[in-house]
């Protein structure tokens, strides 16, 4: 039985990974069709010269950073705090959120603001993004976090206060160092998970705040072009990196 | 002599169980206390009551004179060293040594830490990591993180529990000899009589809650107030209505002639365990009875056979009798 | 107990963010889409007064109902493949020994790594001038591209390929805790592989199944990326009726109905799962 689940096994990560392979491959086709017709870096240069996805990176980035820092902070402190003593209203919530479809979570964030403009005078633009992304990605912060804290011994925070430290100084001295690496790894989670958001973005994103998602789905739906190709396998290298790394500092 | 550490009438009641039911104890300044009793006893949580991280459900601490009940444990001058040391990973031995300096602003923490290293005998390995540290270390660096904040009382939650056998006796002896040498007021929480008869000047058993008895280790070996104090200290063989240890129980084939109390028994086994004999008898009356004969005696009245006719004889001074 | 516990003051100031966050990014929102579903859609594609039922009363529309039962009809598929597929996978993992955090990692590697370069893939592969359609040609098995996107079938094969991970996951975690004496046991007392796979470790793993099937049907059932990218349109499922509603349609109070609608299966989805989480097995 061993060997045939071997088999499987190998079939079902060559039907993983095979497409993104493929898409990686062609995107060094010197040809723009589908056929292979040499080596060729023209699609990846040709990625430097489009000013809609320097932009649209551009956003991203700012984007996922700020909205990281923001859930990163809001989420580890929540993940403590439920840590102390839990909240069924709030990790219900959180849950919730996890399960919500997206485009729900979208439109409910669209109406938000909407409804917002009527008095306070802004529009749809990066900060609405920002605040949406902040929305989902909190939850998975938490998560992270409150799976860490859970191998964490309590009496540690109990020493800290018996030699003289506030409760504030033993979260601070004690219990956020030994939170770090989880802190990394909740913090490029989420900045994965921003980066690549699509659906709730499109919703709630203005004129001028095109993020790189966006503007590869535009591509995409006009038609072929191996750029995309390109672009996906940088951007597939470079999360796939993410991960790693990610992995690899929560297992410090 | 004002006592450094009260306990009045301290009562805590969890949902399910009443942990602490009333203690009252006074605890002398300068010396080695302990607070014994069987797992569940309560003697943690009497500990925890002390050091803050339990607030009393009636009843109150007194530290140097001053309820503390409502103080924090970082407000209150009493230190803890925790059963798995609780050593903050992430910090040297030296560092986790000045972390409670460090909180109180402290000048000549380099000094003071040092002079504590050299205290517990750790010189050379204050850069290690608790990770780095064999177990009677990481016990050393505990003691360190707390001696140095010179509290007025120590606590130590079974502080010994964790280490093995061997390195337990032999730190029963540091210990000791620890406390007489800085002179701060040991207050030691555990389950093993022997660890506390040996360390103890002065020690307290517990049960259910409870205060049986408190007072030094002889009185509580060899005078206990209760059954309980009784058979907890040590092996008991009940006879009749009262109490006798194994060791003061004698055995002889013939009548003992010097006015000792003495019952006819027969012999139901012997156990032989390096040091001593145990003779196991049954006597007339119907008790089970263990007499322990040192091992200069054993061999000179040869080895006593299962189904002997023997007698069982004491001296009435060694009678625990209780009402 | 007089003395409030310096940790539940830290504790209260720790939870403020996520209060707030609570609040007004996730209570706040789906309180207005439940007030919009319940007014009426305006002439220039606002909303306003008067309040009614009737964008409810749509939803049993048979054209609507329509795609909901298609939209069930979807998942429960995707559901079922990805349980078919990811069984024997996680199987495989459990038994992989020392090799096993790599072939998680595996597993879990391209899913993170952006979902829509991944249904990008497909179009790539799938499309009339995709690869599997040149390559056919130029074979010359083929004469004209087979149609093999914008249809039903492939927003399965999209929606399988993305939450395969979801299923294999929690699975994996079962069958990861799996006691191998029981497996022993009942080679011991004759059972050949076949069967202690069918009578032992399937109903074993029954946790990891529930908890994995519940993780790729709810999301499944809300999806909208894969059937707008790979059904071009043709599949429409609640997802996309939902996000037409709010662009091109115009009809906000009705998208908010459905939306709630989606909400109540959800939720309803997730309460009997942890309803079965406790009664079954620990």
């Amino acid at each position: 039985m061993k060997r045939w689940l071997g088999f499987y096994a190998a079939a079902v990560y060559l039907f993983l990974h095979l497409p993104l392979a493929i898409l990686a491959v062609f995107s060094f086709n010197s040809s723009r069709f589908t056929v292979w017709q040499g080596f060729s870096l023209r699609w990846y240069r040709a990625i430097f010269h489009d000013q809609q996805l320097g932009e649209g990176a551009w956003n991203s980035v700012i984007i996922a950073l700020t909205a990281t820092i923001i859930s990163t902070a809001a989420g580890t402190l929540c993940a403590y705090g439920l840590w102390k003593r839990g909240s069924k209203l709030l990790s219900g919530s959180l849950y919730l959120s996890l399960v919500t479809p997206e485009i729900v979570m979208g439109i409910s964030l669209l109406a938000l603001f909407q409804w917002s403009f009527r008095w306070l005078h802004w529009r749809l633009g990066l900060h609405t993004v920002i605040l949406a992304h902040v929305a989902f990605s909190i939850a998975y912060v938490v998560i992270v976090i409150a799976a860490r804290l859970r191998t964490f011994s309590p009496a540690l925070e109990e020493a800290a206060l018996d030699l003289g430290a506030t409760e504030w100084q033993a979260f601070r001295y004690v219990t956020l160092p030994a939170l770090l690496p989880g802190i990394v790894a909740a913090a490029l989670l989420a900045l994965t998970v921003s980066f690549d958001d699509y659906v709730i973005t499109s919703m709630v994103a203005g004129v001028d705040s095109e993020t790189l998602p966006m503007v590869i789905y535009a591509m995409a739906r006009r038609g072929a072009s191996p750029v995309i190709n390109a672009i996906s396998a940088l951007i597939v290298v470079f999360f796939g990196a993410l991960v790693l790394i990610s992995e690899r500092v929560q297992k410090a | 002599m004002e006592s450094i550490l009260e306990l009045r009438n301290l009562v805590k009641l969890f949902p399910n169980q009443r942990a602490v039911d009333g203690i009252s104890l006074k605890i002398p300044r300068g010396g080695f206390y302990s607070l014994l009793g069987p797992s569940g006893c309560g003697k943690t949580t009497t500990l925890r009551l002390i050091a803050g991280f339990e607030q009393p459900t009636s009843g109150e601490v007194l530290l140097d004179g001053a309820v503390v009940n409502e103080q924090r444990p970082y407000q209150r001058n009493v230190s803890t060293v925790f059963q798995n040391y609780a050593l903050f990973p992430h910090l040297t031995a030296a560092e986790n040594i000045a972390f409670g300096l460090k909180r109180k602003n402290q000048s000549g923490i380099e000094q003071k830490v040092r002079e504590a290293l050299e205290l517990v005998r750790l010189t050379g390995k204050e850069s290690r990591y608790p990770a780095q540290l064999s177990g009677g270390e990481r016990q050393r660096v505990a003691l360190a993180r707390s001696l140095v904040l010179q509290p007025d009382v120590l606590l130590l939650d079974e502080p010994l529990a964790a280490l093995d056998p061997k390195l337990r006796k032999q730190m029963r002896l540091e210990l000791k000899e620890m406390q007489r040498r800085v002179g701060i007021t040991f207050l030691l929480v555990t389950h093993d009589q022997e660890e506390a008869l040996s360390m103890s000047d002065q020690l307290a058993v517990m049960n259910a809650g409870a205060i049986e008895q408190v007072g030094t280790p002889q009185d509580v070996y060899l005078r206990p107030s209760t059954r309980f104090v009784a058979g907890f200290l040590g092996a008991v063989n009940w006879i009749g209505g009262i109490g006798l240890r194994p060791e003061v129980t004698r055995i002889s084939r013939d009548l003992p002639s010097n006015g000792g109390r003495f019952k006819p028994a027969t012999v139901t086994g012997s156990v032989f365990l390096g040091n001593c004999v145990h003779v196991l008898t049954r006597l007339e009356s119907g008790e089970d009875a263990v007499a322990e004969i040192p091992r200069n005696h054993s061999f000179q009245q040869g080895a006593y056979q299962t189904g002997e006719a023997i007698h069982v004889y004491w001296n009435p001074s060694d009678e625990m009798i209780f009402s | 107990m007089k003395i409030a516990s310096g940790w539940e003051r830290l504790r209260a100031w720790f939870l403020l963010p996520a209060w707030i966050w609570m609040a007004v990014l996730f209570a706040a929102p789906f309180a207005i889409v439940v007030v919009y579903s319940l007014l009426t859609r305006g002439a220039y594609g606002g909303l306003g007064l008067p309040w009614t039922l009737e964008n409810y009363q749509r939803l049993l529309d048979p054209l609507y109902l329509g795609v909901v039962v298609r939209s069930f009809g979807m998942a429960g598929a995707t559901t079922v493949i990805c349980l078919l597929l990811g069984f024997p996978l996680a199987l495989f993992i459990s038994r992989a020994g020392g090799r096993k955090s790599i072939y998680l990692q595996l597993v879990i590697l391209p899913f993170w790594t952006s979902f829509l370069v991944r249904l990008y893939a497909w179009l790539f592969l799938l499309r009339d001038t995709g690869l599997i359609n040149t390559a056919l040609q130029h074979l010359g098995l083929i004469h004209d591209p087979l149609p093999l996107l914008y249809n039903d079938g492939a927003v399965l094969l999209g929606l399988v390929y993305g939450y395969l991970p979801f299923m294999v996951l929690p699975v994996y975690a079962t069958l990861e805790r799996l006691d191998p004496a029981l497996v022993e046991a009942a080679a011991d007392l004759g059972a050949k592989p076949w069967p202690t796979l069918l009578h032992v470790i399937l109903p074993l793993s029954a946790p990891g199944i529930r908890a994995g099937s519940v993780l790729v049907f709810i999301p499944a059932l809300g999806a909208y990326l894969t059937p707008d990218l790979l059904g071009g349109g043709r599949t429409v499922l609640i997802g996309n009726l939902v996000q037409n509603q709010f662009t091109t349609a115009r009809d906000w109070p009705f998208g908010a109905a459905i939306s709630v609608g989606l909400m109540a299966l959800v939720g309803v989805l997730v309460l009997l799962m942890l309803r079965s989480e406790r009664e079954g097995l620990v």
